[in-house]
């Protein structure tokens, strides 16, 4: 299990909350997701053998939000 | 529109408003085709980004607002309400981007913290000084700092001595003075001296990167009100779809049924609490102070009853040497012998004497031979060939003249502490040792009782006499003696039944009698880990006037945050009685409904400009 933390732009809506843990707790490897609206971060607990940090921030800018920093 | 840059995004906006305007000039007239081939582009043109959302809320089975407005758009379109739809998507996106910007803004005190760090040092490699990125420093570097530079990292003085601005950390203006084996703090401001450091701390490991961790951990943690809030608008919104499905099998209204749609997120309920945490939350850490979360805000606001701990809290926790009362002998000769006799003791009123000693220059480099530390007594030692003795009357040899004892008394009626010192035959003087009460003391406990805090006791494992002294000068009425560590706790416990209690300490060995009071506060964070992980509530600096200035702060959230509450039911009601009796549009209903949301994080941004006196 690997940990890590993506810094979005600043999130507005709270219903933002429900659409990235709900979208990225049903992506294959992942086994947590937790969302900090206020600090804009998504920090994700994935199999590296199975998906990458790289292709959980693909799936989060596809829903519409923009990266900052992938730790 | 999120990857546009903000020129872009000012164009933009700009376009959108000037399409917005001339839509809003045709519909006043009819509708021509030029008319609804404007309003379709508005509409697409804002709205695709809600569309694009909408149909991953679809792919992934979830009820978003985003879906919801496309829905109403579309239906809107269907049924030829083609200014409507434009309106709505126009008037959504538009209240989004302020929202954003605002946001922002109630964030934005973290963000100065962050961009304060310095990102370069001068490290020392064989007397050679190079300038290195803050990345590649490592443990045990040697850097070198000079005035008005940032220290770069945590470390220890190993060469100089010099002024600190700590401001960044503690909010404290006035400079610390520090010199070699002090330790200091990364992204503080060296004033004046140069210095040598080495480093202890890198990165993620510094106080500042841990400070600004826990204040972002705080600002998402969420507090009773606002879980509330949150499953709350976790029912509303489905509740509202299935409204206005009902609406409309009733009504055959469609243009009803969108219109509910369209106010179904209770953007502004939602935010309200959030937002007047963050807004606080990141205030209190620019003034030093440390709130752990929301939660802490609305205990620390709802405290009635104040516990102080005495030693560290209410005075400096450092004793000094106040008086020397001799009989027949040199007052400095005694303090000289004295101080050489205690150079072996690490007593905490051992030092008082040493550094009296050191403050009046008296050459004290001689050691003390035959030296004998009597736990609970005192030490004996030999000096020049004559046998010497401090501490207590216990380590005397012979029994107390009338005259030394009854000096004694008048010594501890006044709250001091004292030491005999004596030689095999007499008493040859005495030394009276106080802990200093801090600055503000005083003005700290008359300020918190007028920001409602009834009663304010004190808790000591002190003397009685001590205590009785202390609580009389700062005006405190009720104090509890001698307390063992588990007394202080058993107490706090006591009154927790009919009391939200409050209590103040240190955090060095009042954990358990923080972790027993509806909310703690722990004073002088900076440096202690354990006092900033138990207390709900940390002031950085050891400046006690810091606790009314986080009560106050604590009860300007929680009225903003009501205030926030109260607006937005308001709002929502507002909203669905209007909508119910037609009175408002789709376009009106978004509107207020954005409005709404504006409105609630600027009064969260009255927080950010909360002045607190100096």
């Amino acid at each position: 299990m690997k940990k890590t933390m993506i810094q979005l732009e600043t999130l507005t809506c709270p219903s933002c909350i429900r659409r990235i843990e709900g979208t990225m707790g049903k992506q294959k490897g992942v086994s947590s997701v937790e969302v900090k609206f206020n600090a804009s971060k998504v920090e994700i607990l994935y199999d590296p053998s199975i998906t990458s940090s790289d292709d959980l921030g693909h799936t989060i800018s596809n829903l519409g939000y923009k990266i900052l920093e992938i730790k | 529109m999120k990857y546009l840059t903000w020129t872009k995004k000012h164009v933009y906006i700009l376009s959108l408003s000037i399409l917005f305007l001339i839509s809003i000039v045709f519909n006043k007239f009819e509708q021509s085709l030029i008319a609804i081939a404007l309003m379709s582009v508005l509409t697409i043109l804002a709205g695709y980004h809600i569309f694009k959302k909408a149909f991953m809320d679809l792919w992934y089975k979830m009820i978003g607002i985003d879906l919801l407005v496309t829905i109403a758009v579309v239906a809107a379109f269907i049924i030829g309400d083609y200014f409507e739809a434009a309106a709505v998507t126009y008037l959504f996106t538009l209240g989004h981007i302020l929202e954003k910007s605002a946001l922002e803004k109630t964030r934005s005190s973290l963000k100065k913290l962050l961009d304060l760090k310095p990102s370069e040092a001068r490290r020392l490699l064989d007397h050679q000084e190079e300038i290195v990125s803050l990345d590649s420093l490592n443990i045990d570097d040697i850097l070198l700092v000079k005035p008005g530079e940032k220290i770069p990292t945590d470390g220890i003085i190993i060469e100089g001595s010099v002024l600190i601005d700590e401001q960044i950390l503690t909010g404290e203006s006035v400079p610390v003075e520090k010199g070699i084996g002090d330790g200091i703090l990364g992204s503080t401001l060296l004033q004046t001296g140069y210095m040598k450091m080495k480093v202890s701390h890198v990165g993620e490991d510094t106080t500042l990167a841990r400070m600004i961790h826990m204040v972002e951990e705080a600002q998402d943690k969420k507090a009773k009100t606002q879980k509330f809030m949150e499953v709350f608008s976790r029912y509303y919104t489905p509740l509202i779809v299935i409204l206005s499905i009902v609406i409309y099998f009733l009504t055959k209204d469609i243009r009803l049924a969108i219109t509910a749609l369209v106010i179904a997120c209770p953007g502004a309920l939602v935010i309200a609490t959030p937002v007047s945490f963050v807004a606080g939350i990141g205030h209190a850490a620019k003034k030093g102070i440390l709130f752990k979360g929301g939660d802490s805000i609305e205990r620390l606001a709802k405290g009635n009853l104040l516990f102080f701990d005495k030693t560290g809290t209410l005075t400096q926790g450092k004793p000094e040497l106040k008086k020397i009362y001799t009989f027949d002998y040199d007052e400095n000769e005694l303090l000289r012998i004295a101080s050489i006799g205690e150079s072996y003791s690490e007593h905490p009123l051992a030092s008082a004497i040493i550094d009296e000693a050191r403050r009046r220059s008296l050459t004290t480099h001689d050691l003390p031979k035959e030296s004998e530390l009597i736990i609970g007594k005192g030490v004996k030692f030999k000096y020049n060939n004559i046998r010497y003795m401090i501490g207590n009357n216990k380590i005397l040899e012979f029994p107390l003249k009338n005259e030394v004892a009854s000096t004694i008394d008048v010594f501890e009626d006044m709250g001091y502490t004292t030491l005999i010192m004596a030689d095999p035959q007499r008493v040859l003087g005495l030394f009276a040792i106080a802990d200093g009460l801090r600055n503000h003391a005083k003005k700290v406990i008359s300020e918190v009782r007028s920001l409602g805090i009834k009663d304010i006791i004190m808790l000591t494992g002190d003397q009685d006499r001590v205590a009785k002294q202390v609580s009389d000068e700062v005006g405190i009425k009720t104090y509890h003696a001698k307390l063992l560590p588990e007394d202080k706790a058993n107490i706090v416990k006591s009154y927790q039944e009919h009391h939200q209690t409050i209590f103040v300490g240190d955090g060095i060995n009042d954990a358990l009698a923080l972790s027993y009071a509806t909310a703690s506060v722990a004073i002088g964070g900076v440096g202690k880990d354990l006092a900033m992980e138990t207390a709900d509530v940390v002031l950085m600096s050891e400046d006690l006037s810091k606790l009314s200035n986080a009560i106050k702060i604590s009860k300007k959230v929680k009225i903003n945050m009501f205030q926030n509450i109260i607006f937005a039911l308001v709002i929502v009601s507002f909203l669905m009685i209007g909508v119910l009796f037609k009175k408002v549009t789709m376009s009106m209903g978004m509107l207020v409904h954005e409005l709404s949301v504006l409105v609630v994080i600027l009064n969260a941004i009255r927080l950010l400009k909360h002045k607190s006196k100096k």
